[in-house]
């Protein structure tokens, strides 16, 4: 199903001189105007410099240049660096940072003449699941606004949502792409690690961090999965592969499909609600020709103990350059030069920051670093041995994105073990480096959103899509915007 | 395995975050916390099995030693908190 303001939709209008792209980003922008007090989904909206790049694109569709997306304002979460652009990874650390050069994601977006709406809300560092960590204030559910949109990339699924942006970028270290999708009711795709260059994309735990599309449909995401993908010689984990075109497979039918179900991900702790929508995802997919199977992810359980020594070890040194000396914030009083690091640091991050980085710092610390770094990268393989074994009977992992639905703000903040726990199911795929998406399928008794998730064998992002498109056109959870917004 | 105070005052330390005795005692409960569900996978039997330190076997690559970076100095330096004659300001170091 697609609605009017679909990424191909809005090329097609573009490409017929139906509207311009200085005409559609004004549109957007006089959207965010009128929502983001009530949301917060941005940090920065420059209209002037949004303006200026759409016009650059009508001039490229004038002369005949234009690519598939030319002309289609996105807007991008506040971690990529975006050269002139304040790029503040929602931290107190890099509140007055401007970036002095494009990420490679953003590099490619303007390359294509795709214009930026602006920068969006985020968990500090990409460090949450709730967007309440932001320096810039916590962000707000479009479907209820008294809930939270998960995180990290919160602003960028609340600003899709809302239908402030036709789509976003997001990044996920843990499911900071995945489950702000479920709890917004967007569609969103972490890719195989190292398809996306991480580079400028301001690093958390680096050998999880990776970037995908936030939209409202999979044809959106496969469409900018397109733009965003290639090889990067400045990200050293960047990897070289023949350029797909990751559309090429939505209108497959799903006959013979195997949809592998993981016993362990519909056991206790799964919300009632998010797992009748799940099982009737399920029956749907049967219905278009699929077939299902059991499978076991027994070492899944682990993931999140895992994470939380491998994340925060990577952090705990990817976060060491914040020191006051070359950009960003510095404490206005101190002493020796120690002094200045460590009141900067104190100063700088946030709660949740500090307490990962001290996580790290621990787990690596001598005497420590075989028990807790080594036994988790042991434990990360046999969470990756799972899923090299689940795919010799299936073709994708299917399952719910989140245990539940949208939290209420506040409700889980003081209690971080809890907060953890939102990323059970979304961990798994980053520690093997899988790609993984979410797509709305229903909503709760109280009308908040259900995610769906598919994770999918190494680089099988088009059967992924394939898959979530053929969902998609028999259902339109995806196509429903929040009421009172429109 | 529990954290003391002191225990988080090392950490802390080690980090360069400057930490009071009241947020080390506040931060303990927390850090705890974690760390208890992180104990759950002391109990897992890993012998033989590799680290995995990464999601793809890849190999760091070489290019041409030829100079590719522009000078950027004026723009990196712009956006430093104190900086003089081309030079990083910070407290002194060396008497």
């Amino acid at each position: 199903m697609s609605s009017e303001t679909s990424l191909s939709a809005l090329a097609a209008q573009l490409a017929a001189r139906q509207i311009s792209s200085r005409e559609l980003a004004q549109t957007y922008l006089d959207r965010i105007a009128a929502l983001n007090p009530a949301i917060n989904a941005f940090i920065t909206v420059d209209p002037e410099k949004t303006l200026l790049e759409a016009a650059a694109a009508d001039a490229l569709i004038a002369a005949g240049l234009a690519g598939p997306l030319t002309g289609v304002p996105i807007a991008h979460k506040d971690i990529f660096c975006t050269d002139g652009w304040l790029t503040t990874c929602g931290s107190k650390m890099l509140h007055n940072f401007v970036a002095p050069y494009d990420a490679h994601v953003i590099q490619r977006f303007k390359a294509a003449g795709l214009p930026s709406l602006g920068k969006t809300n985020m968990d500090e560092f990409a460090m949450g699941s709730s967007n309440e960590t932001s320096h810039f204030g916590a962000v707000k559910n479009p479907w209820n606004t008294a809930y939270v949109p998960g995180g990290s990339s919160g602003g960028a699924a609340a600003c899709v949502a809302a239908r402030m942006a036709p789509a976003a970028t997001g990044t996920d270290t843990g499911g900071s792409i995945r489950q702000p999708a479920a709890l917004c009711g967007i569609t969103g795709l972490k890719p195989t690690y190292g398809l996306v260059s991480r580079y400028g994309m301001i690093a958390f735990a680096s050998s999880l961090d990776q970037a995908g599309p936030m939209a409202p449909s999979a044809e959106d995401c496969a469409l900018l999965l397109n733009v965003m993908t290639g090889f990067d010689p400045n990200d050293s984990t960047s990897l070289e592969r023949d350029k797909e075109d990751y559309a090429r497979d939505l209108d497959k039918p799903l006959t013979g499909l195997r949809v592998g179900l993981p016993k362990e991900f519909f056991a206790e702790g799964l919300n009632n609600e998010v797992a009748a929508a799940v099982d009737a995802a399920v029956a749907e997919l049967k219905k278009l020709g699929a077939t299902t199977v059991e499978i076991s992810l027994a070492n899944s359980k682990l993931a999140i103990p895992v994470y939380y020594v491998l994340a925060p070890a990577e952090a705990s040194s990817n976060l060491s350059r914040f020191d006051g000396v070359r950009y960003g914030y510095r404490a206005p009083d101190y002493g020796s030069l120690d002094d200045m690091y460590c009141k900067t640091r104190a100063q700088g991050f946030g709660a949740e920051v500090k307490r990962r980085i001290l996580i790290g710092a621990y787990v690596l610390s001598h005497g420590y670093y075989d028990a807790y770094y080594l036994q988790a990268q042991k434990i990360r393989r046999l969470i990756a041995n799972d899923f090299s074994e689940a795919f010799k009977v299936c073709d994708v992992i299917l399952g719910p994105t989140a245990p539940g639905t949208a939290f209420r703000l506040g409700e889980k903040s003081d209690d971080p073990v809890e907060m953890y726990l939102n990323d059970l199911y979304t961990i798994p795929a980053n520690l093997a480096g899988l790609p993984g998406m979410s797509l709305p399928c229903g909503f709760d008794s109280q009308g908040l959103p259900i995610g769906l998730q598919l994770v999918g064998n190494y680089f099988s992002e088009a059967k992924m899509l394939n898959v979530a498109h053929q969902y998609q056109r028999a259902t339109d959870w995806h196509a429903r915007a929040p009421e009172g917004l429109k | 395995m529990s954290l003391t105070p002191d225990d988080v005052k090392r950490i802390a330390r080690l980090a360069r975050i400057e930490t009071s005795d009241a947020e080390a005692q506040a931060t303990q409960a927390q850090l705890n916390s974690i760390f208890d569900l992180i104990a759950t996978m002391q109990a897992v039997d890993t012998a033989g099995i590799a680290p995995m330190a990464h999601a793809q076997e890849v190999y760091q690559r070489l290019r041409d030693d030829a100079v590719t970076e522009t000078d950027r100095h004026a723009a990196f330096q712009a956006i430093a908190p104190a900086v003089e004659n081309g030079l990083y300001l910070v407290p002194k170091v060396i008497e």
